[in-house]
């Protein structure tokens, strides 16, 4: 029987008593979101928390999506399921869509959660690539006020990211531009499994050039990987299968994937040059309202 | 701590472990051993309750964030010897061998009845794609949540 090691309990009652808390508890003490990544952890004694601050009654002040002019702002307990279903993420930014039907199974995205997903900064998971793609800030909140991280600062090391202790991530922002058009691409052994590898894309269209680019890899490196070489190959250029495939080859060279029981590197370099070209084509597609 | 959780309707307490996982208390304060109890790394789907009337892994949940919400199991879902559609569903369609996971499939597909009471093969397929059946093959699963649907649509509730 798997069950965690002793901790001592508490519900926030608010972002502000979380944080309170945190910075009291200090580095013993953890958030628990939908705690499909922490409370697994722990049963394996890789976390070991003297103290759980349970977030999940927060939903008023951390879960929603919104349009805030300018940009989309998702609360941090806004829940895989919530962003699936989404009209208005599925409206500005499809890749969303487009990976939270390939994120685990819909039982577990009941629970899960962006904030925890993005903290958890696994590097197999998939809305870390889908945040670096689109450009994602993370807003992150202490007792001495909030500031604004991109997504490149976010994550720090593996399973590591810019979020201290005694700090809570509370809000994921997405600027807007216009022309935008955005995918998520995903290979897994069976249904609800985690990537072997994923790529998610994000291009805005400006007079039949690329004005930008976003491109982030799921499971092909120690974290997730920001493909700045094939941005750079892509930018300020007409989009083309013939570009994008090059973009593909950038990809292949660029992650950085280890063998496991997923499979092999030259397999997994594979797929992430075919992935990249794939959600490149469709978010271009997308774009230039292209695709259905 | 003291946690109380209402489940199938019953305020149920006990002073229990924080680390006390909902599979467990389920299964041990109530005694409601419906609910199994399998994988243990939230990948079989055999301990799915609701929670608000939403599937979740009850193997992955604290017992203390329960607190507060409504847990449904397996058991609520015959009423007066009554059996709920989705389980005549499932006897009508011969949708268990072993039945190990019929408790979690039970409960995804009932919740996923509430929410769309008029499902597709592939909507069906998706909903219990977080439950793993040795058994079945699953085309028989998915078989009895047709028939629960169409039954129920026509408001049939079968005596055992
Ligand atoms: C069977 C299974 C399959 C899965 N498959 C996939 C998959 O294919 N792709 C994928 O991307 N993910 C997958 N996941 C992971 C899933 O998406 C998790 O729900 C998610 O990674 C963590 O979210 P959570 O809310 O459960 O976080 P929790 O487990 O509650 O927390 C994770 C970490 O983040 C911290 N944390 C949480 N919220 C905050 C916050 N607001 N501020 C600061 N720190 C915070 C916690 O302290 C903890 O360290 C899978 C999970 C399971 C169980
Ligand atoms: S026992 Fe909970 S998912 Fe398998
Ligand atoms: S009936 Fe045996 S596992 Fe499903």
């Amino acid at each position: 029987m798997q069950t965690p090691a002793s901790f001592d309990y508490e519900r926030a009652t608010s972002v502000e008593g979380a944080i309170a808390s945190l910075a009291r508890l200090g580095p013993e003490a953890r958030v628990i979101a939908g705690g499909h990544s922490l409370l697994p952890m722990m049963k394996l004694r890789l976390a070991q928390p003297e103290h759980l601050i349970d977030i999940n009654d927060l939903e008023a002040e951390l879960s929603y999506i919104r349009d805030e002019g300018g940009e989309i702002a998702i609360g941090a307990l806004t829940r895989h399921v919530d962003l699936l279903k989404s009209e208005l993420l599925a409206q500005h930014f499809p890749v969303f869509r487009d990976a939270e039907e390939v994120i685990a199974d819909p039982v577990v995205r009941n629970r899960g959660t962006i904030g925890g997903s993005l903290c958890q900064a696994d590097p197999a998971e998939d809305l870390s690539a889908v945040c670096t793609a689109v450009k994602a800030k993370a807003v992150i909140r202490g007792t001495d006020g909030q500031r604004v991280v991109p997504m490149d600062e976010f994550h720090v090391a593996p399973y590591m990211t810019a979020v201290n202790d005694g700090e809570l991530l509370t809000e994921i922002r997405l600027p807007l531009f216009p022309g935008a058009g955005s995918a998520h691409e995903k290979v897994e052994r069976r249904a609800g499994d985690w990537a072997i590898a994923a790529a998610s894309a994000a291009v805005w269209v400006d007079r039949s050039t690329i004005h930008d680019v976003g491109i982030g890899l799921s499971a092909v490196g120690l974290t997730t990987v920001h493909l700045k070489r094939a941005e750079e190959l892509l930018r300020g250029k007409p989009p083309s299968e013939e570009l994008f495939q090059q973009a593909g080859q950038v990809a292949s060279e660029d992650c950085s994937p280890m063998a496991d029981g997923r499979g092999p590197v030259d397999y997994k370099r594979h797929l992430a040059g075919v992935l990249t070209k794939r959600a490149l084509s469709r978010a271009t597609a997308r774009a230039l309202k292209q695709e259905a | 701590m003291e946690v109380s959780i209402n489940i199938n309707g019953q305020q149920v307490s006990r002073d229990v472990e924080p680390r006390m996982l909902l599979v467990h208390f389920i299964r041990e304060t109530p005694g409601l051993t419906g609910t199994h109890w399998g994988c243990d790394t939230s990948n079989c789907g055999a301990c799915v309750v609701l929670m608000d009337g939403k599937p979740v892994k009850s193997c992955t949940t604290l017992a203390v964030m329960c607190e507060g919400h409504e847990i449904r199991t397996v058991e609520s879902l015959e009423v007066d010897g009554r059996l709920d559609p989705i389980q005549q569903g499932f006897h009508e369609m011969h949708a268990l061998q072993c039945g190990f996971c019929t408790p979690g499939m039970l409960m995804t597909t009932r919740a996923l009845l509430d929410e769309n009471p008029n499902p597709t093969e592939e909507e069906i397929r998706t909903a219990i794609s977080g439950g793993i059946c040795r058994c079945t093959g699953y085309k028989n699963i998915v078989a009895a949540v047709k028939w629960a649907a169409e039954h129920e649509s026509a408001g049939v509730r079968q005596e055992v």
